[in-house]
């Protein structure tokens, strides 16, 4: 859904949901998950609306997702990390538990 | 034993921050700056001496402009701190501050609350989908990751912001799908009877007209006076629809940027306590500062968009003076000095801020227009209807703080940043009032997220 406008860019290799993905360095966990183009992030607790990025400023929580164990992080405000396990927090009609 | 941690406390490192601190600590106070951002520069010039873009050129010059701001501050003898968060502050003075992860209360002598702006939400039917973003979240991710859009995207709302974000996109190369202009027809003509004052500030409105001209020439299909946008889409995204000049239009996009306007970081001054009052010229909320940018709370300052919508370059000015203030209050100026050096400052700044009578009305958004339809959610958080809100104020629902105990709406995790003002709009109109008489939430900590565990662990590291 996002590019870099120079894609000669260092990447590092992080997980999500399990698998091995490959993002560019230096940018917030949200922003790789945007260029991965990976919606939703999370499906909402009340009704189970799928969710995304919104702020990108850290007063919407609409970007939380799972790092490292820890759930309701903030995707917009942390930065990628080498080997970051990222957990998008779907509903498990989804699949979050694949 | 004075008691305090800190001297000056700044907190927020955006334009007005870093005027605030550098101006106390060339007078000989000793300032620390606490900034969530991990490099100075606010939302407005954030990243701009550390940008991952080639060339910060391409988001123009008032961007640049930031570039020597930042780099005075990173030089001036302050106690800077990146990645730190103000999660508790109240009318006392007492502080919590979360820094990478670590806890710690504080107590300072004086403070400047430098939180800055945001934008005002924009809720419509859809407006929670997966790829609805806001403008400000397309320019931070130009300015924190150089990154845009992988297709044309689609912009909505009005303002500056939007226009401006549509002029950087076209300059890195980007097409823009439509531009839906939701300002109602007409307005903008009311606007002209600020023109005399405004031109004393034509810089403003030739960057405006530099704008505009060029989304023109682009040819980027501009639908003027839209009105009922709605987001369609399942699991995220899938188009938009409007209406405009009678027909009706849907366009296929996994991309909407939205913007309508920016109303001040209330936030903390109304933790601490400070007095608040409705500005119906900007309709926000802004705390009541004198001409120092104090709050009712002795040694507690406002400074910047914080105190109300002036712009970067005004907050900067603005932070200046309360710098020069807190100065004084410590007793390291005269008020003779202060006044000699804040005089020009004033000039200075009654510059910037005559450009926003103008603006202020050229923008304006009919009350109506910030009620959106009966179906949207009014609190993303909790997924609460406008429908619901209005109920509640027809059943005779004292105001927005009683809707909450009703409904939860503004109790969720954005606490209250993306429903208060649409809460009010609801309030004020179905009671036939104003969101002066309404009121606005209160504001509880934690302000910020802070674990049981950061705040337990600091208290047993207690020497």
């Amino acid at each position: 859904m996002f590019k870099l406008l120079d894609s000669s860019a260092r990447q590092v290799l992080i997980e999500l949901d399990g698998a091995e993905v490959s993002v560019p360095a230096d940018i917030s966990v949200a922003a790789a998950l945007l260029y991965l183009d990976c919606l939703p992030l999370r499906h909402s607790a009340i009704s189970g609306a799928a969710r995304a990025p919104f702020c990108m400023m850290g007063i919407c929580f609409e970007c939380l997702v799972e790092i490292d164990g820890d759930r309701d992080q903030r995707a917009c405000q942390l930065m990628v990390r080498p080997g970051m396990r990222l957990r998008r927090q779907l509903a498990p009609a989804q699949g979050a538990g694949a | 034993m004075s008691g305090f941690d800190y001297q000056l406390l700044v907190i927020g490192a955006g334009p007005a921050g870093m005027a605030a601190a550098q101006t106390a600590a060339r007078h000989g106070v000793e300032v620390t700056v606490i900034d969530e951002q991990a490099n100075p520069g606010g939302q407005i010039y954030r990243n701009v001496d550390a940008s991952p873009l080639a060339d910060i050129g391409l988001l123009g010059k008032d961007y640049v402009f930031g570039r020597q701001l930042v780099q005075g501050f990173r030089h001036a003898p302050i106690d800077y701190h990146a990645n730190s968060a103000l999660w508790y502050l109240d009318s006392s003075g007492e502080l919590g501050i979360v820094e990478e992860g670590v806890h710690h209360s504080a107590r300072a002598q004086s403070i400047v609350i430098a939180c800055g702006a945001q934008e005002r939400p924009m809720p419509f039917p859809g407006w929670d989908k997966a790829g609805v973003m806001t403008a400000g979240a397309g320019q931070i991710l130009m300015k924190s990751a150089a990154m845009v859009p992988a297709q044309a995207p689609v912009l909505a709302g009005s303002g500056p912001l939007l226009l401006l974000l549509a002029w950087q996109y076209l300059r890195a190369g980007l097409k823009i799908r439509a531009l839906v202009d939701t300002s109602p027809r007409g307005v903008h003509w009311s606007a002209l009877r600020h023109m005399p004052s405004a031109l004393a500030a034509g810089d403003y409105l030739f960057k405006g007209l530099q704008l505009v001209t060029a989304i023109k020439r682009a040819r980027v299909p501009w639908y003027r006076g839209a009105d009922n946008l709605c987001a369609e889409g399942d699991e995220r995204l899938a188009a938009i629809s409007f209406d405009c000049s009678g027909k009706k239009h849907r366009i296929e996009t996994p991309l909407l940027m939205v913007h309508q306007g920016v109303i001040p970081s209330t936030q903390v001054t109304a933790a601490a306590g400070c007095e608040t009052e409705w500005n119906e010229a900007q309709q926000c909320w802004h705390p009541s500062v004198d001409d120092w940018g104090e709050s009712s709370q002795p040694g507690i300052f406002v400074a910047g968009d914080a105190a109300g919508i002036a712009g970067a370059r005004a907050a900067w000015l603005s932070g200046q003076l309360a710098g020069l203030q807190v100065a004084r209050q410590l007793r390291r100026l005269e008020p003779v000095q202060r006044d000699r050096l804040a005089l020009r400052i004033r000039n200075a700044r009654a510059r910037h801020l005559s450009i926003r009578p103008f603006l202020d009305r050229y923008y304006r958004l009919p009350d109506a227009a910030l009620i959106p339809r009966d179906e949207t959610l009014a609190c993303r958080c909790e997924e609460v209807t406008v429908a619901e809100i209005r109920a509640l104020a027809a059943a005779g629902c004292s105001g927005p703080n009683q809707a909450k105990a009703f409904t939860r709406c503004g109790m969720g995790p954005c606490q209250g940043r993306f429903c208060g003002s649409t809460v009010e709009q609801i309030f004020a109109r179905e009671t036939a009032t104003s969101p002066q008489q309404v009121g606005c939430y209160n504001v509880r900590p934690p302000l910020k997220p802070v674990t049981l565990g950061q705040i337990a662990k600091k208290e047993n590291q207690n020497e």
